[in-house]
C-alpha cells in the first residue's frame, strides 16, 4: 500500500530493509555468545580463524551467486564449476608450469561456463534456473572426462600454498575471500556495473527503457559468478592437494543459502556482499559449534535447514507487517 | 426507504507503525446508490476499503452492514456477507478462461468431483448478459482488454450476490467509450438495488455517476453530502484543503523549429504514422486504447522493432534501434505503466533518478556519490519530490512523487525531447496539477514533449497540437484552438 503511507512510516520501513543484514549480524554475534557460554574454547582465535577459513569458499561462491539472485536469477552450476576449475588447475598445478598458468586456465574454464549460462539466459531466453541446472550437469561431466574420473594429485608446494598457506598467521583462503569481498563490494556499490546489477533486478523492463543493455550485463554477471566459483575451485584443489572431479557437490546450495540468510531477496533488487559473508558465517558458526558440542551430524543438517527457512521466514513476516 | 443505510462504518481508526492512517472516520452508504469516495492519495481510502473487505483489522470502530454489526476476518468473510471489490490493478489468471476466472474458488463440479466447465460457461454467459455485454466465456483472460477484464471482475462480484461493490479507480486504465459502458453497468447495478462505492480522482465522473460523495483527507473524514449539493470547486477544495487555481496551466506558444519528425512508421500495429514535434511544444497523442499510440512511441524509442519509418532529429536523419540510441539522440521516455516498466521499486530514490545519467558520475571507474547526491538534491527541490531522504526506497513514495522521480531521471541527462505516456494516470489531483505545471515549464524552457493521454480534458488542456490515432492510423491533427471534445472523439473513434 505505498500510496497510503506517510513519510514517517516510510523512514521506518526503509530502516528495516537497510538493516536486514545488520540484524543478521546480531544473530551471528548472538550465536557466538551462546556458543562461548556452552563451550568456552569456541571463542579461541584458532577456532574462529578455522571457522572463517571453512566458510571462505562458500562465501566466494556466494558473492557471485548473490549477484545472479539480485537480478532475479540463480546459479546452480557453481558446485560443478568448482570441480571443473579444480581439475583444470590441478593438471597444470604441478611440474614446471608457472603458478599463474593453472590459475588463469581454471578461471577461463569457469568463465566459459558462466558465459554460456549468461548467454542462454539473456539471449536464449531460457530461465537461469534451467540454463544453470543444465550447466551443473555439463560442467560436472566435463570435470569427470578431463580427469578421467580420477583425482589429479602431485601438486606443487607453490600451488598448495593457495589453499593451505598462511600470511601473518591468516590462512590464504581467508585472505583471498577478504580481497574478493572488497573488490565485489566496491564493484556493486561504487561502479556503474553495480548500479546496473541492482537496476536489472529491480525492474528489468525499466532497465531496458533506461538504456541499459540488459542482455550484455546478464552475460557479464553470470560469467563473473562462474569465475568466482572457479576461484573457489582453485582454492579447494589447493587445500585438498588434488583436483577432485567429484568435489564441490551441493556447494551451490550452501552459497545460495548464505546469500538468502544474508538478506538477498529472490524477487530481485536486494542483496549485499556483507550480507552473504554474514550468511556464510552463520552457517559456519552453526556447523562448527555443533561439531564442538558433539551434536550428531544428522541433526546438524536439519538445523542448517531450519536456519535457512527461519531467516527467510522472519524477513517475509517483517515485510508483510510493514 | 431512501435513507436506509446498507453500510454504516463509524469511528474507524487504524494505525500503522509511524502513521495514523485513519482517525475515527465514518462512511454511510445508502442502499441502491453510487457513493463516490474521494481524497488525495494517502487520504486513507484504500485503508478503509481494505478494512471493509476484511484484509485489515481496524484498531477500533464498528461496521454495520445490512442491519447487522459485522466483524470480518478475511476477504471470504466479506464476500459471503455480500461485499466485493474490483481492484484498480486487476489480477486475473491470464491463462484461464473467463468462466474459470469468475468461478475461481467456487467451481461448479459434477458429483464425481470433476469440474463442470459447461455449467460454468453457461452461468458466465448469463451473468455477462445481465450486464449487457457479450464476452465468450471460453476465451482466455489474456485475450481481453482491460475494460473487459474489469467487466468480468464485476460479473464475478455479482456471482457472489454482492450487495455492495467497491470499485477502485475503475476508469484509470480504460478509454472514454469504455467508461460509458461501465457507467451503464453501474446504473444497471443501482437499479437492481446494489450499492457501489466508487473511488476516483476524476471530478466529471463523480457528477455523472454518483448519488453521494464522501471526502477524506489525511486519514480524516472531511464531509459527506448528496451530489446535488456539491460543486466541483467545493469537492476539490475539501480534498486538497487548499484552493487549486488552474488545473491545466499550459500557456506558451511553441516555436516553429522542428526538433523531431517521424515519417512513415509502420508495423503490425500501426501504419504510415508521421508527425512533427516543435521546440517548446506539447504534442498530444490522442486515441482509444489499442489505437497504437504506445506502440508508435515504443518504436520511436527503440523498444520495439518496426518494419518501416524514418526519424529526423533537428533535420538530421538518425537511426534509433535501441533505447541507448534514443537516449543519445536526447529522447527520454516515461513509460505508460510506472510500476511495470518505469520504476526500480526496491531501489532508492537516488538510484532511480541517476540510472540514465550514470555515465556522468564515473571518475576513474568509480562513481562519485557526492555528485550523484548533489544532482538528486537539486532535482528533489526542483520537482518538489516529497521524500524523507534520497536513500528512501522508491516504492514507499506516493504515485505522484514516483512519477516525479521518473521525470527527474530524464531531466538529469538534459533530454530535449520527452515522451510521456499517461503522465498522470492514478495520480491525485494535487500532484497532477504539479506535473502539468512542470510539463508547461519544461516546454517553456525549450523542451519538446509528446504526451499520450486517455483523458480528454488532459489532452485538450495541455496540448499545443493534437495528433489523433485510430486503429494504427493517424486520423487527424488539430491545433489547440480547433480541438474540442467532440472532434477529437470523432477522429479517435474513426467516425466520418
Amino acid at each position: 500500500m505505498p500510496n497510503s503511507q506517510k513519510s514517517s512510516s516510510n523512514a521506518l520501513k526503509k530502516k528495516t530493509i537497510d538493516s536486514q543484514s545488520f540484524q543478521m549480524f546480531f544473530v551471528l554475534i548472538g550465536m557466538c555468545v551462546i556458543m562461548t557460554i556452552l563451550y568456552p574454547p569456541f571463542i579461541r582465535m584458532a577456532n574462529l580463524i578455522n571457522v572463517i577459513r571453512q566458510i571462505s569458499i562458500t562465501a566466494i561462491i556466494g558473492m557471485g551467486v548473490t549477484m545472479c539472485i539480485i537480478t532475479t536469477g540463480i546459479d546452480l552450476s557453481s558446485g560443478s564449476v568448482v570441480a571443473l576449475a579444480g581439475v583444470v588447475a590441478a593438471s597444470f598445478g604441478k611440474g614446471d608450469y608457472p603458478l599463474i598458468l593453472p590459475i588463469i586456465l581454471a578461471l577461463i574454464a569457469g568463465a566459459a561456463c558462466g558465459f554460456i549460462n549468461g548467454s542462454l539466459s539473456a539471449y536464449g531466453k531460457i530461465p537461469p534456473f534451467i540454463a544453470t541446472l543444465g550447466m551443473m550437469s555439463i560442467a560436472r561431466g566435463a570435470a569427470l572426462i578431463y580427469s578421467d574420473g580420477r583425482p589429479i594429485t602431485g601438486l606443487s608446494d607453490a600451488f598448495n600454498f593457495i589453499g593451505g598457506g598462511y600470511i601473518l598467521g591468516i590462512p590464504m583462503p581467508v585472505i583471498i575471500m577478504i580481497i574478493v569481498g572488497i573488490i565485489m563490494y566496491v564493484l556493486l556499490n561504487h561502479t556503474k556495473f553495480g548500479k546496473y546489477v541492482y537496476a536489472i533486478g529491480g525492474n528489468q523492463r525499466a532497465a531496458v527503457a533506461s538504456g541499459i543493455n540488459v542482455k550484455k550485463y546478464l552475460v557479464i554477471i553470470y560469467t563473473l559468478a562462474s569465475v568466482l566459483a572457479a576461484l573457489a575451485g582453485i582454492i579447494l584443489a589447493a587445500r585438498l592437494n588434488a583436483g577432485q572431479p567429484t568435489a564441490g557437490v551441493s556447494y551451490e546450495l550452501d552459497a545460495i543459502a548464505s546469500s538468502v540468510i544474508g538478506g538477498t531477496s529472490l524477487t530481485g533488487g536486494i542483496g549485499t556482499i556483507p550480507g552473504v559473508i554474514i550468511g556464510a558465517l552463520i552457517i559456519g558458526v552453526l556447523t562448527n559449534g555443533l561439531v564442538l558440542l558433539g551434536v550428531s551430524p544428522y541433526i546438524q543438517t536439519i538445523l542448517k535447514g531450519v536456519i535457512i527457512i527461519a531467516a527467510v521466514l522472519i524477513d517475509a513476516l517483517r515485510r508483510n507487517r510493514g | 426507504m431512501e435513507q436506509e443505510y446498507l453500510l454504516e462504518m463509524t469511528g474507524i481508526s487504524k494505525r500503522f507503525p509511524g502513521v495514523q492512517a485513519l482517525d475515527s472516520v465514518g462512511l454511510k452508504v445508502r442502499k441502491g446508490t453510487v457513493h463516490a469516495l474521494v481524497g488525495e492519495n494517502g487520504a486513507g481510502k484504500s485503508t478503509l476499503m481494505n478494512i471493509l473487505i476484511g484484509l485489515l483489522k481496524p484498531d477500533c470502530g464498528t461496521i454495520k452492514f445490512d442491519g447487522e454489526i459485522v466483524d470480518f476476518n478475511s476477504v471470504s468473510d466479506a464476500l459471503s456477507a455480500g461485499i466485493a471489490m474490483v481492484h484498480q490493478e486487476l489480477n486475473p489468471v491470464p491463462y484461464m478462461t473467463v468462466a474459470e476466472n469468475i468461478f475461481l474458488g467456487k467451481e461448479i463440479c459434477y458429483k464425481n468431483g470433476l469440474v463442470n466447465d459447461k455449467a460454468m460457461q453457461e452461468e458466465t454467459s448469463r451473468l455477462l448478459e445481465q450486464l449487457g455485454v457479450f464476452i465468450d466465456p471460453a476465451s482466455k483472460m489474456l485475450e481481453l482488454s482491460t475494460a473487459y477484464m474489469q467487466i468480468v471482475e464485476i460479473a464475478k462480484a455479482i456471482s457472489y450476490n454482492a450487495k455492495l461493490i467497491i470499485m477502485d479507480e475503475p476508469t484509470s486504465a480504460i478509454t472514454e467509450d469504455e467508461v460509458e459502458q461501465l457507467f451503464k453497468i453501474i446504473r444497471l447495478l443501482r437499479e437492481r438495488g446494489v450499492s457501489v462505492i466508487y473511488i476516483t480522482h476524476k471530478m466529471d465522473e463523480i457528477f455523472t455517476i454518483a448519488d453521494d460523495v464522501t471526502i477524506f483527507r489525511d486519514g480524516h473524514f472531511i464531509d459527506s453530502f448528496p451530489i446535488s449539493e456539491a460543486t466541483e470547486e467545493n469537492i476539490i477544495r475539501l480534498m486538497v484543503g487548499r484552493e487549486l487555481t488552474q488545473l491545466f496551466p499550459k500557456e506558451n506558444i511553441p516555436t516553429d523549429e522542428v526538433v523531431l519528425e517521424i515519417k512513415g512508421f509502420a508495423d503490425s500495429k500501426f501504419k504510415n504514422v508521421s508527425f512533427k514535434l516543435h521546440k517548446g511544444e506539447i504534442l498530444g497523442l490522442a486515441g482509444l486504447i489499442g489505437a497504437g499510440r504506445t506502440e508508435v512511441i515504443e518504436s520511436l524509442f527503440g523498444l520495439r522493432p518496426r518494419d518501416a519509418g524514418e526519424i529526423y532529429i533537428k533535420g538530421q536523419k538518425v537511426e534509433i534501434n535501441s533505447p541507448v540510441d534514443a537516449i543519445n539522440c536526447g529522447i527520454g521516455l516515461l513509460t505508460e505503466d510506472r510500476k511495470l516498466s518505469g520504476l526500480f521499486l526496491p531501489l532508492s530514490v537516488e538510484d532511480n533518478i541517476t540510472v540514465v545519467n550514470i555515465d556522468a558520475y564515473i571518475k576513474t571507474g568509480l562513481l562519485s556519490h557526492k555528485r550523484m547526491s548533489e544532482d538528486c538534491e537539486r532535482m528533489v527541490k526542483l520537482l518538489n519530490i516529497k521524500t524523507p531522504s534520497l536513500s528512501q526506497i522508491v516504492s514507499n513514495l506516493s504515485g505522484g512523487n514516483q512519477q516525479k522521480v521518473i521525470i527527474a531521471r530524464w531531466l538529469l541527462p538534459d533530454s530535449d525531447i520527452l515522451i510521456m505516456d499517461e503522465p498522470t494516470r492514478g495520480i491525485d489531483v494535487g500532484a497532477k496539477a504539479e506535473i502539468h505545471k512542470l510539463m508547461s515549464d519544461l516546454a517553456k524552457q525549450g523542451k519538446a514533449i509528446i504526451m499520450i493521454s486517455s483523458e480528454l480534458p488532459e489532452i485538450l488542456g495541455m496540448s499545443d497540437r493534437i495528433v489523433v490515432m485510430h486503429e494504427g492510423v493517424v486520423t487527424g491533427e488539430l491545433t489547440r484552438d480547433e480541438a474540442t471534445q467532440e472532434n477529437v472523439m470523432k477522429l479517435a473513434t474513426g467516425s466520418k
